[in-house]
């Protein structure tokens, strides 16, 4: 019986509760221990996000192809915008569905955590659970349209070769983008509401800055690493060098993105998990 | 034998004044940073408004906890009492590391599973299986754990029919249980939970205090916070009592609460007015005890002043449970008569009840003033709540919801075959074993 219980006593896991510090340390092992919470999140948001609609999925396939019919008219027929030899409407294609996945995934993530303080406010688990899901979730819609692009870049005959083995990288190049920004408007949001107005802005202000519509090779050569301090300038290049294998201007671009990610990403981390003890007494 | 499980020291807790209620616009943030270096200067230069330009700091925060230190061993079911304000689910946010103290600390040995809410994270869209996973994970439990568990806490929700239907689909009748079920099944080693049982039917309240009853049992520590005193008297041990942020007394439970309710008893009285009378004051009091208690003696006196001349003045008192269904009712005239009333006159009614047949537990007394002259009924807006203690009834067991709300003064009756009078079953009984 005591050997029982010294037992049971030795496994218990003990806690200590103490004020907030200044410094608090990112501790991604706790975020790990809660990975079925991660898992169960995110099901629930790719579950519940097409309920009761009509046409379900299709609405992921729906949006970015309507975008590139309107993109491929006005841009590439109309105004003749260069696309690096390749067909405008999969050149167009192949940069909005990472944009896509970087737009919903600010989105939801910024909105996250003011959108769960039901949560928040009666449950403890590590916050970074909440955008982090919210980012995970936008994955479905994105694959489901990568069938269809896929299926464009057949039918134009283009053969991306092995640099196609690429692409799950710059996916997660992407989320890390939508992650990062996510981290810190979603603590921001918290406190301050004003971020939900911000949001609809920035997004569209950042898809211009995007060589989405045209290619970033119009850029002068001087002033491509300064324009790509805009990391999502860096993951549609990437796409493009990936999926159509050719990209005028991937190469010093791509690091200083991933540079500007790294920082910003980190910070975020940073600012979040200092901001985290707050949450649920001002959400 | 039991060790110390919760231990805290000086725990304090402070919030600014309306940061639960409401958030910041990023405008006044912005504004404020403008206007503080503006204020300093002025601060600077004018000597006759040295201070209160700068905000912020001083006076606008309160201590929802201030300096509470206890132990807490394993296996204790504490019960935490307390009126509104008094700290009572900061405390419990705290252990359930929602929110971090201002200062002091604790010191936990074990997980610690919180309920506070039920239904936390359930999403209306989702069948109840697909609930059931969602809100183990949002409570921690594994998933493993869950799966073992399903058919039990599909069976104790008893939803069996409609596992597989929307939650939003449900009667709130039955998403209480369904969330309550998960909840119920909480392996951890504490656990806090904070007046769940306020929803839900009384046969369900009933279950779950027995399932509550059953998981203290099982050597786990429980926290619990509720209004419902029978409730807090049915499963706890040990308590103590918080107001406005501090212990103000702990120890054997039915005393800790016998405490209270005194307490509460006399609370301040804000007059009420209705369009011919004013109430002075409404007092609903033990006579010859601390607490009001079952079968004792209870007096209802209410203190008015007439707002115009009363013919013919009469009042009426009914007796609410706390889920507002009427118990008793009495009306004034028919026990005596009052003489005409002039304007701005003070007197009193009332009644003095004896051998309250009230159980433990929550209740509102409703008023109605009248002028039978002019044939006018006037109900009083205010409902004035009571607590009965819970005494010892039926041999002192436990009261739950199948006992109603009334205690009978009753006496068994049996007429047996011969070979089973209580002669016979003595001398059997004593042969037996």
């Amino acid at each position: 019986m005591t050997a029982v219980n010294s037992q049971s006593k030795s496994s218990l896991p003990s806690l200590r509760i103490e004020p907030a510090t200044r410094w608090p340390s990112i501790d991604l092992r706790e975020l790990w221990e809660y990975r079925e919470l991660l898992y169960f999140l995110t099901w629930r948001d790719i579950k519940v996000r097409y309920k009761q609609t009509v046409l379900g999925a299709t609405w992921a396939i729906i949006q970015p192809v309507f975008m590139m019919v309107v993109f491929s008219l006005f841009f590439g027929k109309l105004a003749k915008v260069p696309s690096d030899g390749v067909p405008y409407p999969v050149f167009a294609f192949c940069a909005l569905l990472p944009w896509q996945l970087f737009a919903h995934a600010v989105g939801e993530s910024s909105n996250s955590l003011v959108g769960n303080q039901q949560l928040i406010t009666k449950v403890y688990f590590p916050r970074l659970v909440i955008p982090l899901s919210a980012v995970i979730s936008g994955l479905v819609d994105f694959l489901v349209a990568l069938i269809v692009l896929i299926g464009l870049i057949l039918w134009y005959g283009i053969l991306p070769g092995w640099k196609m083995v690429t692409l799950p990288g710059f996916i997660l190049f992407a989320m890390c983008t939508a992650l990062a920004v996510g981290l810190w408007l979603s603590a921001l949001s918290v406190k301050y509401r004003d971020v939900r107005y911000v949001i609809a802005f920035l997004v569209q202000f950042w898809l211009f800055i995007t060589p989405v519509a045209y290619a970033s090779s119009i850029v002068p050569e001087k002033w491509r690493a300064i324009y790509a301090l805009n990391p999502m300038a860096g993951v549609v290049e990437g796409f493009r060098w990936a999926l159509l294998g050719k990209s005028s201007s991937l190469g010093s671009m791509l690091w200083v993105s991933l540079f500007v990610v790294l920082v910003t990403l980190l910070g975020g981390l940073y600012y979040f998990r200092r901001m985290e003890h707050e949450f649920a007494d001002i959400v | 034998m039991a060790e110390v499980v919760i231990r805290a020291e000086h725990l304090s807790k402070r919030y600014a004044l309306g940061q639960r209620e409401g958030y910041r616009l990023l405008r006044d943030a912005i504004t404020d940073a403008a206007a503080r270096p503006f204020a300093r200067l002025r601060n600077l230069f004018s000597s006759t408004n040295g201070n209160g330009i700068v905000a912020g700091q001083g006076d606008d925060t309160i201590w929802a906890l201030n300096d509470v230190s206890f132990e807490i061993k394993r296996g204790e079911i504490v019960g935490i009492i307390g009126p509104n304000g008094a700290g009572k689910s900061t405390l419990l946010k705290i252990l359930s590391r929602i929110t971090k103290p201002t200062r002091g600390y604790v010191e936990i040995e074990g997980r610690v599973g919180s309920l506070l809410e039920v239904g936390t994270g359930f999403h209306a869209e989702l069948s109840g299986r697909d609930n059931i996973y969602l809100n183990a994970a949002i409570l921690g439990m594994r998933k493993l754990e869950v799966a073992r568990k399903f058919d039990e806490i599909v069976s104790f929700a008893e939803i069996e029919k409609f596992i597989d239907t929307p939650v939003k689909r449900y009667s709130s009748g039955m998403y209480v249980r369904l969330a309550f079920a998960v909840a119920a099944h909480l392996e951890t080693e504490i656990l806090v939970v904070d007046e769940v049982l306020a929803v839900g039917d009384a046969q369900f309240q009933k279950k779950c205090l027995s399932k509550l009853r059953q998981v203290g049992t099982e050597g786990r520590t429980i926290l619990f916070v509720s209004h419902n005193m029978a409730a807090v008297r049915g499963i706890c041990e040990t308590g103590f009592q918080l107001n406005q942020g501090r212990i103000i007394g702990s120890g054997e439970i039915n005393e800790v609460i016998d405490r209270y309710l005194a307490q509460v008893i006399t609370r301040n009285f804000v007059e009420v007015e209705t369009p011919s009378f004013v109430l002075n004051n409404v007092s609903i009091e033990p006579l010859n005890a601390d607490v009001i208690k079952t079968f004792e003696t209870m007096e209802i006196r209410v203190a008015l002043t007439a707002k115009r001349d009363i013919g013919d003045p009469g009042m009426y008192v009914g007796i609410l449970t706390a889920e507002n269904t009427r118990v008793a009712g009495l009306d004034f005239k028919d026990f005596a008569s009052v003489p005409p009333i002039k304007a701005g006159e003070p007197f009193e009614m009332g009644f003095v009840i004896d051998e309250l047949p009230l159980l433990g537990g929550t209740y509102q007394v409703e008023i109605h003033v009248k002028d039978m002259a002019k044939h006018k009924i006037e109900r009083v807006a205010n409902l004035f709540q009571f607590e009965v203690a819970e005494t010892s009834v039926y041999g002192g067991r436990k009261l739950d919801a199948w006992f109603g709300s009334v205690g009978l003064k009753a006496t068994p009756i049996k007429e047996l075959p011969a070979a089973l009078s209580d002669e016979a079953v003595r001398h059997r009984t004593a042969l037996v074993p």
